[in-house]
Order: structure tokens, then sequence, then C-alpha cells
């Protein structure tokens, strides 16, 4: 475990940049530093791996000082990620991700052996191997970035801003690929930000700092959500918070209906028996080809080429609320359709009804607050 | 009828003799103006008031006339080659200095932070990921310093002949032989563009991760990426 134990960052020219700062970073877990900029989240990050060395206090590594080893011994024990990259422009992508090893005294062939298991573990092509960093686009250079950092298989990772140069698609990709190789791997992530967004998504805890590099709050980011600390906090996670908490509560409790969903070859009975004003028309899988309004349908005229579409389907238990709400508010028909792994209807939920599970997840969210909290 | 490579036995060397002693005279400065402008850019980057005092110096330097130095040098190194190459190795440092100083600074901060970060010393950071990215830079420098060396030689004529080609200057007045001046102007000129593309050569093969102008490999190798035949090349 890293633990923060109230450092003071005074820089010479009198700015203090992180100020009696206190943080316990759980081993195996990703934890992210937030916060406008200027607030003292890489000063934090450098003072980790002492590039920044702290004015006051101390930082403990497994309960023992960090300053108590040769400081390159530290930092080859940390893997490092930052903004662009930071690749070295005069080294092909198989020797910038055997740097670390190559410091560590590996010999060549075991390194570059090392480095293309890494290109593959961070979705990199091998033909990519022999190329120099101007070959790269940004978003492999990132790649390249958190390869390089993970070559010598260091338990602790510190990452400063890695995917803010690349566009929101590839951001996307790239922090769910990181989620990935954290499942497999396991380490202990340091992970700065200024994109709330990002950290809600990667972060197991989420550290708030605030100008003058103070610790506005410290939690997993679903309580951030719902119980921001001060007006400050609650002004950096934006207007929607109550919208994004809901990516925290799983769709798998909604009641779905099926009485709406008819096959194609439904009989005029079957359709006249429907009452909702729509009805889902499925193919003969039970996949989803849209909805059609019950009043232009007359027996034996089910057009399936006159149907509106259905939207984006979700599938309960593997997307959260926030998700089942977006579907219901892009439907045409306000109601969301529910599927299973291999995209057939298991059924449809109404905004109402998603309305009613919102607001009993909020009432469940704070009756849990109020049992920690007496 | 005496011919273009004739040269006067006086100068006690053949045309290629001349070309040879040329070289050396020329070379041998700039080597050693190289391995003290190293040492001197590692002090600018690491004390960053010394770069302008020791720029200055340098400049000053480079205004003192070869001639006065000659004067001061006779009396320790007597006529020989190294009254010649003492100067030209302190002119050289004129452009050396500031070329490896902003070369060095031109590596890009993150690439340092990485760098310090991955765990290397000051001293293999400055070798290996430094100077490195600093070579594009140091080369331009050196063509510079060795064209100027090259033709700077030819003072040393003023001091006992040691202007290996300059020294044709003189023999030409003093025979009546213009072309001896002829060859003697044409043969620097030639040695300074061979000097040069060697150098260029030199850059081109240290430095195979720079972007080449023309060929503009970014775009290909994206593309790369997305057409199938574009993988297969
Ligand atoms: N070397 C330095 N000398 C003096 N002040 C510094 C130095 N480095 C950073 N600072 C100051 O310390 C404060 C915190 O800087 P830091 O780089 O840690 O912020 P940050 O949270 O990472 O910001 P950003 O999101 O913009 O990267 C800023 O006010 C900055 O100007
Ligand atoms: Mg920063």
């Amino acid at each position: 475990m890293i633990r923060i134990d109230s450092v003071t960052k005074r820089y010479p020219d009198g700015t203090v940049a992180v100020d009696r700062l206190s943080l316990e970073i759980p081993d195996r877990s990703i934890t992210v530093l937030v916060g406008p900029s200027g607030c003292g989240k890489t000063t934090t990050l450098r003072m980790i791996n002492r590039m920044v060395e702290p004015t006051e206090g101390t930082i403990l590594l497994d309960g023992e000082d960090s300053r108590r080893q040769p400081v390159t011994t530290l930092r080859r024990s940390m893997g490092y990620v930052i903004q662009n990259a930071g690749l070295f422009q005069h080294r092909t992508i198989v020797d910038n991700i055997a740097t670390v090893p190559r410091l560590l005294g590996w010999g060549r062939q075991r390194a570059r052996e090392r480095a293309a298991e890494l290109m593959e573990r961070v979705g990199l092509d091998p033909s990519l191997a022999k190329r120099y960093p101007y070959q790269l686009s940004g978003g492999q250079q990132q790649r390249v970035g958190v390869a390089r950092a993970l070559a010598a298989d260091p338990p602790v990772l510190l990452m400063d801003e890695p995917f803010s140069a690349v566009d929101p698609v590839v951001r996307k990709g790239l922090q769910a690929e990181l989620l990935r190789i954290q499942d497999e791997l396991g380490k202990t992530i340091v992970f700065v930000t200024h994109d709330i967004d990002e950290a809600i998504t990667l972060g197991t805890m989420v550290a708030v700092l605030r100008e003058g590099g103070r610790l506005a709050q410290y939690a997993p980011p679903a309580d951030l959500l719902s119980n921001p600390a001060d007006g400050f906090v609650e002004d950096f996670l934006g207007a929607d918070r109550g919208i994004r908490r809901l990516s925290f509560f799983p769709s798998d409790a909604l009641e779905l209906t099926t009485d709406a969903v008819i096959p194609a070859d439904a009989t005029a009975a079957r359709i006249a028996a429907v009452e909702a004003p729509h009805l889902l028309v499925t193919d003969a899988d039970g996949r989803p080809l849209g909805w059609a309004a019950r009043e232009e349908l007359t027996a034996g005229d089910l057009r399936t080429d006159r149907l509106l579409p259905y939207g984006r389907p979700f599938v309960p238990g593997a997307d959260s609320l926030r998700v089942a709400l977006d579907c219901a508010v892009l439907s045409p028909v306000g109601r969301a359709v529910a599927v299973d792994g291999h995209g057939r209807v298991t059924g449809v939920v109404s905004q109402q009804t998603i309305g009613e599970a919102v607001r009993a997840a909020h009432t469940a969210g704070r009756a849990d607050e109020q049992k920690v909290a007496g | 009828m005496t011919g273009f490579f004739d040269i006067p036995s006086d100068l006690q060397h053949s045309w290629a003799g001349l070309i040879g002693l040329h070289l050396r005279e020329a070379l041998l400065p700039v080597a050693a103006g190289l391995l003290l402008a190293l040492p001197i850019a590692q002090l600018c980057g690491r004390f960053r008031w010394l770069y302008p005092p020791v720029l200055g110096l340098t400049t000053v330097l480079y205004a003192v006339p070869s001639l006065a130095f000659f004067v001061v040098l006779i009396d320790y190194t007597g006529q020989t080659e190294l009254t010649v190459m003492i100067p030209l190795a302190l002119y050289s440092l004129v452009v050396l200095v500031p070329a490896i100083v902003d070369g060095v600074r031109s590596v890009p901060d993150e690439t340092l932070a990485a760098a310090t970060a991955m765990g290397f010393g000051s001293v293999r950071r400055y070798l290996q990921v430094q100077l490195p990215i600093a070579a594009p830079a140091v080369i331009a420098g050196l063509r510079v310093a060795t064209a100027s060396s090259i033709s700077l030689v030819g003072v040393g004529a003023l001091i006992g002949n040691q202007g290996a080609l300059g020294n044709l200057l003189a023999a030409a007045q003093k025979y009546d032989r213009p072309e001896l001046a002829v060859n003697a102007v044409v043969t620097m000129a030639v040695l300074a563009i061979l000097c040069d593309v060697l150098l260029v050569a030199l850059r081109v093969l240290l430095t195979p991760w720079m972007p080449r102008g023309g060929t503009r490999l970014k775009p290909a190798a994206r593309r790369a990426e997305i057409t199938p035949e574009g993988a297969v090349r």
C-alpha cells in the first residue's frame, strides 16, 4: 500500500502545490487523482516516485519510507505513463518498451521477447515493432507508453493524464483496455486526470483535489456522486451527477413486460389483444425488428418495412440503469427494448418504470449512507 | 610547360600530399573542438546562467584575427601545424557549443520526464537520450565548422608554409602561375563539398528515427493499418 502522510510541497518560488495531503492508496486497484488545472495532481504523482521531493511529510510504501531505497531502484519498480506518451523518438517501438528491462540488466534478447509479449497485451500489432514513434498514431503511441511502463512488471503504475491528448473515441477504447489489463494484472495504479468522467469510469477510489493542493474528498465514485462533500465537489461533478450515478445501479431489477412483444407472423387475434399503443415486432428468432403503432394495424397486414426503429437495446444485468434510461429516452415510443446476450428480446420497459426504479435506487442508496453514518 | 597539378618543389608536397595535409589541418581542429564543446555544452545545460557568458567568450575568440593567434602561439609551438590548428579548434567552438546546447535543449520535456521516471541516472540519460536526440543539431553545427575550417587552413601559409593548399596561393604569386591559385580554390571547394556530403550521410545513418522530408512516411504508415493491401506492403 502507498500511504501519503500529511505531505506538503512548496516549490522554491513559494508556490504551495500540495498542502498537507494524506491518502491511503489501496493495493491492486485504480486510485484516481482528479481536480482542476494547477491543483497539484502531477506534483503529488511525482512525489510518489520522488521526481519531486516533498517539503514536509512522508510517503510510505508498504510501511517503509520511500526515501530508504536508492531513487533509481524505486523508479524502476514503478511504471510511469504520461500525456503524449513521452516516447524516445530515437528508438524503435520494441526498444522503447524494452527500456526498463534493459536498465535492470536483462539481456537484449530477453528484453525484446518481453516487449513483444507486451505489445500483444496492449493490443499493438507486432508489425509495428520496428517502427519509430513518429510513424504511429497518437492512440498507438499511448499504448506503447502503457506497454513500456508495464515492461518490467512493476507492482505500481503511475499515470499522468495518459489519455488526454487523444480523441474521445480513442480515449474510450484506451480506458476500456486499461480496465481489461487491470483485471488481468491487478496493479496498484495511481491515475491523474482532470476529466471527472474518466475518474468515475476508471477509479476504484477517487481523490478530488482543489486549488492550492488540498484534498476536497476521497471516496469511491458512487459515493462521490451521491454524497459530494461540499459545493466545490458538487460543481466539479457537474449538473448531471444524478444521471451519472445511475451507472452504478444494475438494470436487472427492472420489471420487463412482454405482452406488447409480438412475432411478425402474429395472428389478428393476438394483435387485437395488445393494449399498449405500440407493439414491438420480432423476427422468427425473437430479434427485434421495430415498433408498430397499434391503431394503424389491421389483421394480417403487419408491414415490417413500415416499422419505427427500435433504437439501441440494453442487456439487463450487463448494462446499468443509466444505459436503460438512455435507451428509453432515445426510443421513438418512450420504451427501452431489453435483449439477452444473443440479441433476442426479453421484454420492454417504459420510461415510467425506469423512473420508479431510479427513485427506489436513490432511496436505497440514502438508506445505506444513513446506516454507515449511524 | 608546367601543368595544373605540378606543384613547385619548395612546397615539399605533391598535389595529393597537400590535400592530405589540408584535411588533417582542417578536420583535427573540428574534432578537438567537438571534444571540447561537449563538456562545455553539458555545463551550460546544467547551469543555465553559464550559457550567455560562454557564448560571449566564444564569439570574442572568433573575432580575434588568426594572425594575432599565430603571433602569440608561435613563441610556444613554433612554425608548426599545431600553431594553425589551435585557433581553428577555438573558432569551431562558436558554432559547436550553441549547436549542442540547443540540440540537447530541443529534447521534449516529456521525453526527459519519462527517462527520469524510468530510472535513468543523469549520465546515462545524457548519453542515451539527450545526445542521440541532439545528433541532427550537432551534425548541422559540424557542417558549418568543417566548411569554415577547410577555408581557414589556408591562412597558415602566413607562418612558414603551414597553409597546405593555401600555400599554392603564395606560390602562384611567387612563380607567376595563376593556375595554382585556381587549383587551390577549386580543390578547397571540392573538399568542403565532399566533407559536407559525408556529414549529411552520417546524419542520415544516425537518425533513422527522423521523419524524412519528401517520403512523408506518416500518412503512408497510417494507411497501412487500414487497408489490407497496405498491410501486406
Ligand atoms: N517546478 C515548479 N516550480 C514552481 N511551481 C511549480 C512547479 N511545478 C508546478 N508548480 C506549480 O504548482 C502548482 C501545481 O502544479 P501541478 O503541475 O502539480 O498541477 P496539476 O494539477 O498537475 O495541473 P494540470 O492539470 O494543469 O497538469 C501549480 O500552481 C504550478 O504552477
Ligand atoms: Mg499535471
